[in-house]
């Protein structure tokens, strides 16, 4: 077998991770970007206990979270059956319910990154943004939003590398079934517990690294740049 | 026309001034560092809120307590020229000069921006980036910036606080020439007796959050106590008497 050539199993996982990961960034976009803000700027009774909420999956087992999970958004869930009589949408046992699950993983530290950006932003600039005529919906899109910019991508690749490496809840939610959550590092278990499988361990293992490697590379370069472009130095 | 009357308490300080004018020109407010110049402006441009008062400003209430009016700061078109300039650093020059302008209905607009870029002298820097500007450009861009929204007043706190005395020579006229050629009332916050003297056409003194005097500039820094007041040199220090 050529070394190089990734085998079926192999490109399956790293594929479904790559799906997933990206889709449990998509999705902690727009909530994430709303929770940060609303960390940043705003005061309110309960705002320790929000903060709290959000940064949870960071500190509780996540075979713990993947067991709320499981309890809230299964077919018979809580939340989850309101959804799935609602939109025909399932999260239990499918790709999906492992994309929300690296979601949730995730979560705090997009929130992080964005917040720490909102927090560095001169409101300053926004009041004279305000003296100049503009609503502050406007503001936030014209003179916030770009200005978060870097932060937001730094918080993606956060959120992407650790959704690559999501174990513990994905399992406990949605299993570990091929093809539809079976991610590299689900895949890589397996290969843990099959006899002869140390060689195909190993080469997830690199598969894995050489992954995340990439993915922050990439993002170190695209946040210099960006944050340069918008600094205009 | 100028009528205001403002009242709000900090934490251990007070603002409490009752003013009206019939005509406004350029108005300096001085005051020692903490005398509340710039809360002042800040309400009137209402970044912050008095908790009863009113302000009128040609014969327009944008802010009255006994009839609950507070038009929202962005509804006021009040241009504010802040001390640090406050260009958007991620938008070139000309854009941010556009910001405001493009706000307001074209029909309303009374400054144009040729004008504009002629009396400040901006042609060469269109497309810089902010960053790339000394500090007397930025306050240029930021003065244009402020023009172009067309303002019913001019509201301006140090706005040339960060600049050498060369660039002060060169910005001062212009804030003269464009009052008197848009004839925008102008607020004028400083403690530079040296530019009062050469562009305010009154003073209001602000002592602790009151104010302590107002008249004609020649009159104001002819008062016995102005040095006392303001903590400025006054001008019989400086030249005897006048």
């Amino acid at each position: 077998m050529d070394f190089l050539t990734l085998t079926p199993f192999e490109t399956e996982a790293l594929l479904l991770s790559l799906k997933v990961s990206l889709w449990a960034v998509f999705v902690s976009l727009v909530p994430g970007i709303v929770a940060a803000w609303i960390l940043a700027r705003k005061k309110f009774y309960g705002k320790a206990f929000f903060d709290s909420l959000i940064h949870l999956p960071l500190v509780l087992p996540p075979v713990v979270t993947g067991y709320f999970l499981l309890v809230l958004l299964g077919k018979k869930g809580v939340v989850g059956g309101f959804i799935f009589k609602l939109t025909g949408i399932s999260f239990a046992f499918n790709w999906k319910g492992a994309a929300i699950a690296s979601a949730v993983m995730a979560f705090p530290l997009f929130v992080r990154a964005v917040r720490l950006s909102l927090e560095a932003v001169d409101v300053g600039l926004e009041a004279a943004a305000r003296t100049l005529g503009a609503s502050k919906i406007r503001i936030f899109f014209t003179i916030t939003l770009p200005l978060i910019l870097p932060g937001i991508l730094t918080g993606m690749i956060l959120a992407f590398a650790r959704s690559l490496s999501e174990f513990g809840a994905t399992i406990t939610f949605v299993s570990n079934i091929p093809g539809e959550t079976r991610t590299l590092p689900l895949a890589l278990y397996t290969m843990t517990q099959v006899p002869d499988g140390e060689t195909s361990a190993m080469r997830l293992c690199i598969i894995s690294v050489v992954t995340a490697f990439f993915a922050l590379t990439a993002s170190d370069f695209l946040s210099q740049r960006l944050s340069k472009m918008v600094k205009g130095d | 026309m100028m009528d205001i009357h403002l009242e709000k308490h900090y934490k251990n300080f007070k603002i409490k001034i009752e003013y009206s004018c019939r005509d406004i020109g350029i108005t300096a407010l001085l005051g020692r560092s903490g005398a509340g110049k710039t809360s002042i402006i800040n309400m009137i441009a209402g970044l912050s809120r008095p908790e009863k008062g009113h302000i009128i400003i040609k014969n327009r209430s944008v802010y009255d307590t006994s009839k609950n009016i507070n038009i929202v700061p962005e509804k006021r078109r009040f241009g504010y020229i802040f001390q640090e300039g406050r260009l958007f650093p991620h938008l070139s020059v000309v854009s941010n000069l556009t910001y405001g302008m493009r706000l307001i209905p074209p029909e309303s607009r009374y400054i144009k921006m040729d004008q504009v870029i002629d009396l400040l002298d901006l042609s060469r820097l269109l497309d810089r980036r902010p960053a790339k500007l000394s500090g007397g450009e930025k306050q240029r861009v930021a003065i244009g910036r402020a023009l172009l929204t067309s303002p019913y007043l001019l509201l301006m706190d140090e706005p040339l606080a960060s600049l050498d005395e060369a660039r002060k020579q060169e910005v001062l006229p212009f804030i003269r020439r464009l009052s008197t050629q848009f004839s925008i009332p102008v607020l004028y916050v400083s403690h530079s007796i040296e530019e009062i003297v050469r562009i305010a056409d009154k003073i209001l003194v602000i002592t602790n959050g009151r104010l302590t005097a107002s008249g004609k500039t020649r009159e104001i820094m002819g008062l016995d106590n102005f040095q006392e007041m303001t903590g400025a040199v006054s001008l019989k220090t400086l030249y005897g008497e006048f």
